[in-house]
């Protein structure tokens, strides 16, 4: 826990009071993917994919060379199965309106875990509300556990596509994604996973998990906001048909309609976001120069303290159970008697932040009994002192609310 | 910010609110909600003779949007619809930054929630009350 990796993230500099707990809404950016995202724009910036002179060119190969080091970064077989999109809400939903749409029929079944963050869930109610398949939901345990059990029981014959996070953004937890995607192919159900939780956090590879599908946010992984990313087989993206239509997703155009461009072009309708896909691409740099070994031992090592002390303090429940092995950087909790808007208020007071709400998760906290609750979510450039200020914290919240006076 | 985010006033509206219950002899109601944070209460008033004679809330929310509607009921409790209204109008002035030391008197403990507005995130929930009883003003007109 020696490195201080704080000093690549300039706002640690600029808020050195400030204890940031809330990686998984977005984390902090390191000054490389600053720097890169800036020198793009000062060296390279025209518009890809079309001008026929050098800068363009220039700016063709560092989108390209972005896609990449994505490809790389997931283990995919083919730089065509990398789309950019704006963020993981996107690629989820163009899988939604493009596969979708095209794919499935009344009669048809969407199978959706209940702990599913609202942008993958409510692109499949969407599409089963328009083409009449019925949506189904997998129900987890009080922990967020997912069983095999479970998963081959909610399967049916019609089943289509299986939808599930790798982490969940209210528990922490990791579902056995490789397993549930055995599964689902043997019952003909495709899988989308959404990666938003798990790319930053620990090594991803989507050959090794054989998903159908992978979504993921680069501004959770260090990069800006504004880019994200979905993995599709290449068998699967050359189906589907177009999400939005416009300019550089084509090959020509008559009055009569249009030959559509190459993977993964076809899915990228309009100027793309080439600063955002070179921060990408910067980011993606600075989490393989720092190492997911060194990422995920301050991770895990971080979250044990963290639960290890909160589960001692009375009145502090953690959502998702007190072993610390089952949360991978996220605690979602609740005290007693304190709702979770003025809990992150007395944080905020001290400096702290923390997020409070449903996290985009309404039927996750229906299922589980509460209407909503506190979230400290940690990224390696946190430290040992940022869970002691956040423990010392904790414990006064009851007595600020005016309890046990 | 001091060590204390929440004074006094509103931790004991909030812990020990005197109106947070049914209202038997109800004679309108009306729930309002905060969407993105799920906070929702349901204000119910008793109108005899031209004047709100007795009134309550009921649900679940923050300590602001619980000590606000508590504080609310306070000043509302044997006014007439109209005051209710002007107090209503003055208490989105206060929110809104632009109010005055004699206005801020006639608000009495609402005036321990002035400081919202600087946190945009809460504003909802200190107006949540508000905004119900005006609605149901309008509605019961």
């Amino acid at each position: 826990m020696q490195q201080n990796w704080k000093a690549d993230f300039p706002v640690f500099a600029q808020f050195p009071d400030m204890v940031y707990l809330d990686s998984a809404a977005t984390s902090q950016k390191p000054a490389a993917v600053i720097a890169a995202e800036a020198a793009y724009y000062r060296e390279a910036n025209a518009n890809p994919l079309r001008g026929l002179y050098d800068l363009s060119v220039r700016a063709t190969d560092a989108y390209e060379n972005a896609r990449e080091a994505v490809r790389g970064f997931i283990g995919a077989a083919s730089a065509r199965e990398i789309v950019f999109t704006r963020n993981a809400t996107e690629s989820l939903n163009l899988i939604a309106y493009s596969w979708g749409r095209s794919e499935l029929h009344s009669g048809d079944e969407i199978l959706v875990a209940i702990s599913e963050h609202h942008s993958n869930m409510l692109p499949w109610q969407s599409l089963a509300r328009e083409t009449g398949a019925a949506l189904h939901y997998l129900e987890c345990d009080s922990s967020g556990v997912y069983t095999e059990e479970a998963l081959r029981a909610a399967l049916t014959p019609n089943t289509k596509i299986f939808a599930i996070a790798q982490i969940s953004n209210v528990f922490g937890r990791i579902s056995a994604i490789a397993d549930f995607a055995r599964i689902c192919h043997e019952n003909g159900t495709l899988i989308v996973c959404d990666g938003a939780q798990s790319v930053p956090h620990i090594p991803v590879n989507v050959q090794a998990l054989d998903v159908d599908f992978l979504a993921f946010s680069g501004h959770k992984m260090f990069a800006p906001m504004g880019i994200g990313v979905l993995y599709g087989k290449e068998a699967l993206l050359r189906k589907m048909p177009p999400f939005l239509y416009g300019g550089e997703m084509i090959e020509y155009v008559t009055r009569e309609g249009a030959e559509y461009a190459e993977l993964p072009h076809k899915f990228e309708a309009g100027t793309v976001n080439v600063g955002g896909a070179v921060g990408l691409h910067a980011a993606i740099d600075y989490v393989n120069a720092v190492g997911f070994a060194e990422i995920v031992r301050r991770e895990d090592a971080l979250t044990a303290f963290a639960v290890q002390e909160m589960r001692q303090i009375p009145h502090v429940t953690i959502i998702g159970g007190d072993d610390p092995a089952a949360h991978h950087g996220i605690v979602t909790f609740a005290v007693d008697g304190v709702h979770p808007h003025d809990i992150a208020a007395i944080f905020d007071s001290d400096s702290i932040a923390i997020r409070a709400g449903h996290h985009c998760a309404q039927p996750l906290h229906q299922h589980i009994g509460v209407s909503s609750t506190a979230r400290m979510s940690l990224a390696f450039y946190n430290d040992e002192q940022d869970v002691e200020k956040f423990v010392d914290t904790l414990k006064t919240v009851r007595r600020r609310m005016g309890f046990e006076r | 910010m001091s060590d204390n985010f929440y004074d006094e006033v509103l931790i004991d509206h909030n812990l020990h609110p005197q109106h947070l219950h049914d209202l038997p002899g109800a004679t309108c109601s009306h729930a309002g909600m905060n969407p993105s944070c799920g906070d929702e209460i349901t204000l119910h008033l008793e109108m005899r003779g031209g004047i709100i004679a007795d009134g309550s809330f009921t649900g679940i929310g923050c300590a602001i949007s619980q000590a606000s509607a508590d504080i609310m009921l306070d000043l509302i409790i044997g006014r007439t619809p109209e005051e209710a209204r002007k107090l209503a109008a003055l208490f989105r002035k206060m929110i809104g930054g632009e109010i005055t030391p004699e206005e801020l008197e006639i608000l009495e403990e609402a005036g321990a929630l002035q400081n919202i507005a600087r946190m945009p995130a809460r504003v909802k929930c200190a107006t949540l009350g508000w905004r119900t009883l005006e609605h149901l003003l309008e509605t019961a007109d």
